[in-house]
């Protein structure tokens, strides 16, 4: 039987050799939850009757969505999961630390042919990494923390093959938006999409998490790449010992096979309130807005920092709107310090906040006004999402969200690099 | 403990139905009392809905239903109206791994014929759906038996309790 990367990985993860379709019990790698998830999978493993976790060594919890808390409904939760951390001598990291899916291939706890659950649906982000990651609930995660097992479905497969030559002012965000636009919000319910194709090898590590990271606003599972040497490169100081790819058999069976070029695409702009609402930017320059955001586990990676200071250095954030930016973690916030891209950024009049998730959710900040629209580089834009549902998000790739910031609506990047 | 035969009403809904129209997000945050939370269900679209359910009914919907948040409690909320099992054409993804964990039965299957008022039964293990009256049968991809266990044991929490654990095999 030839099998699709899923299908591969979930078989290692439970000694038989699984299809599509199969529900099964597979061991787990590594599973985290965050400070939205993980006080109610708390209360699940006590209600469970547990007491201890499976392994010290496979968990890690995040404060990352109210990082700092605004207030103290907020900051007693953090206060559970700190006593439940020192209880169980689990991985902590706390705030200040960063975004969870950032932290956690920072830190090498993910590598090729991991299986890895997350209480927090962008957990697929690591697929990047060959890794089989996957969103799920809080009582998944306390049998997890529980038992080092969960149930899962063998996810049917989609490809989706990108080609062509990535045209200047486009990122790996435009051509995930370009795709979701495509494939649609649904287009991949359940399924494992295997990203392939000469744009993805084109594609720097940090620029695969970007497109992986949304395969689960298409419905998906997960999002898959395979194992290059850019990949072994990116792990080669973060995980010890050998790594173990995993690549589909030639002949492994596809629901269906996307191909798209990318050549002759242009920066693209997801419009309120769907994912899967892309345009061209030429549809929408000149809409005007009133809080840009750049960060989130979707684009606040040192890249992303490094591409919005090189189009803002020298020049100012426009006095009708402010611009928000939440380096993705503490280390990506110390390498674009020590790199003098923060003092570019705040010299052109931008607002630094701690790593976090920040805006994003609107739990702790950035909130913004009825009527306002807001140009973010985040994954979501449904209505309410960053707090005000009376407010309107346009989500783009990191440049064209500091082009915007300059001219105060939205803006072509094309015209600034 | 939930029998493996069900019978009951259908209550007839249409596609993507998302999690904040199962319980709107007014009530999510504001209790935790499950029994109060299945009150307000539907509501938004259907006034009076938890008035019109007897228990063991049924909700019969198109695709994608439970689209939305992850959150485990719309999964609850039509447990705790009484709802005996969800039939759907398909379902969001984690709202299908939270019913599970949360012991509320869901089927996949060709809702087409099946209409609002209609009485049903449904057989889990045989994976068996009929409507005796109009003579349809309709055949669902039965559930392997460990993962019947949990759904008959009313939950994941309810089943680590009874056995400790997970199954030996799946
Ligand atoms: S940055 Fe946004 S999308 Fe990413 S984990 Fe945080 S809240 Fe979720």
């Amino acid at each position: 039987m030839n099998q699709t990367i899923a299908e591969k990985i979930i078989s290692a993860h439970c000694d038989r050799k699984v299809k599509q379709g199969d529900i099964v019990i597979a061991d787990v790698d590594f599973a985290i939850a965050q400070d939205g998830t993980a006080p109610l999978a708390i209360d699940v493993f006590r209600k469970m009757g547990q007491k201890k976790v499976f392994s010290m060594e496979k968990i890690a919890f995040f404060v990352d969505h109210s990082a700092p808390p605004p207030g103290k409904d907020i900051s007693t939760l953090h206060k559970l999961m700190r006593d439940f951390v020192r209880e169980q001598g689990i991985y902590f990291y706390d705030v200040g630390s960063g975004i969870c899916h950032v932290v956690t291939t920072e830190e090498g706890h993910v590598r090729p042919g991991y299986l890895v659950v997350g209480a927090d649906s962008h957990t697929c982000t690591y697929g990047a990494l060959n890794s089989f990651a996957t969103g799920v609930g809080s009582t998944d995660l306390a049998a997890v923390m529980a038992s080092g097992k969960i149930w899962l479905r063998v996810p049917e497969s989609i490809k989706i093959i990108l080609s062509g030559k990535i045209p200047p002012g486009v990122y790996s965000k435009d051509i995930i938006l370009y795709s979701m636009g495509k494939v649609g919000s649904w287009g991949a319910v359940y399924k494992s999409i295997e990203f392939e194709g000469e744009v993805i090898k084109s594609l720097s590590v940090e620029s695969r998490f970007t497109i992986a990271n949304m395969a689960v606003e298409m419905g998906a599972k997960t999002g898959l790449m395979q194992v290059d040497e850019k990949t072994r490169k990116w792990l080669k100081d973060k995980v010890k010992g050998e790594i173990n790819p995993i690549f589909p058999d030639s002949g492994a069976s596809y629901t269906k096979i996307l191909k798209y070029d990318i050549s002759h695409i242009t920066p693209q702009i997801a419009c309120p309130h769907s994912v899967d609402n892309t345009h061209p930017i030429e549809n929408v320059e000149g809409t005007p807005v009133q809080q840009a955001f750049i960060g989130t586990c979707t684009n606040g990676r040192l890249e992303d920092l490094k591409i919005a200071a090189s189009i803002l250095k020298g020049r100012k954030v426009n006095p009708e709107l402010r611009l928000i930016i939440a380096p993705a973690s503490r280390k990506v916030y110390l390498d674009a310090l020590r790199e003098g891209i923060i003092s570019q950024l705040i010299e052109a009049g931008a607002t630094v906040v701690s790593p976090g998730c920040a805006c994003c959710v609107g739990t702790h900040s950035g909130i913004p006004a009825d009527g306002e629209n807001v140009i973010s580089t985040a994954n979501r834009n449904f209505k309410g999402r960053m707090g005000n549902p009376d407010a309107f998000i346009y989500l783009a790739s990191p440049a064209t969200v500091a082009a915007s910031s300059i001219e105060g609506k939205i803006t072509d990047p094309r015209r600034y690099i | 403990m939930r029998g493996k035969l069900l019978k009951g009403k259908v209550h007839k809904l249409g596609d993507n139905i998302n999690t904040d129209y199962i319980i709107s997000g007014r009530y999510k945050f504001k209790t935790l009392d499950n029994v109060e939370l299945a009150k307000h269900l539907l509501e938004d679209i259907h006034p009076n809905f938890y008035q019109k359910v007897s228990p063991g009914d049924f909700i019969v919907a198109g695709e994608n239903f439970g689209c939305g948040s992850s959150r485990e409690q719309a999964p609850l909320a039509i447990k705790y109206a009484g709802i005996g099992a969800v039939l759907a054409k398909s379902f969001a993804r984690l709202f299908y791994r939270n019913a599970i964990n949360v012991g509320l039965p869901i089927i996949i299957s060709n809702t087409d014929r099946i209409k609002e008022n209609d009485t049903i039964l449904v057989d889990l293990a045989k994976g068996n759906i009929s409507i005796p009256e109009q003579g349809i049968n309709l055949s669902i991809e039965p559930f392997p038996p460990e993962i019947l266990k949990i759904i008959e044991a009313g939950g994941l929490v309810e089943y680590f309790k009874k056995y400790g654990g997970w199954p030996l095999s799946l």
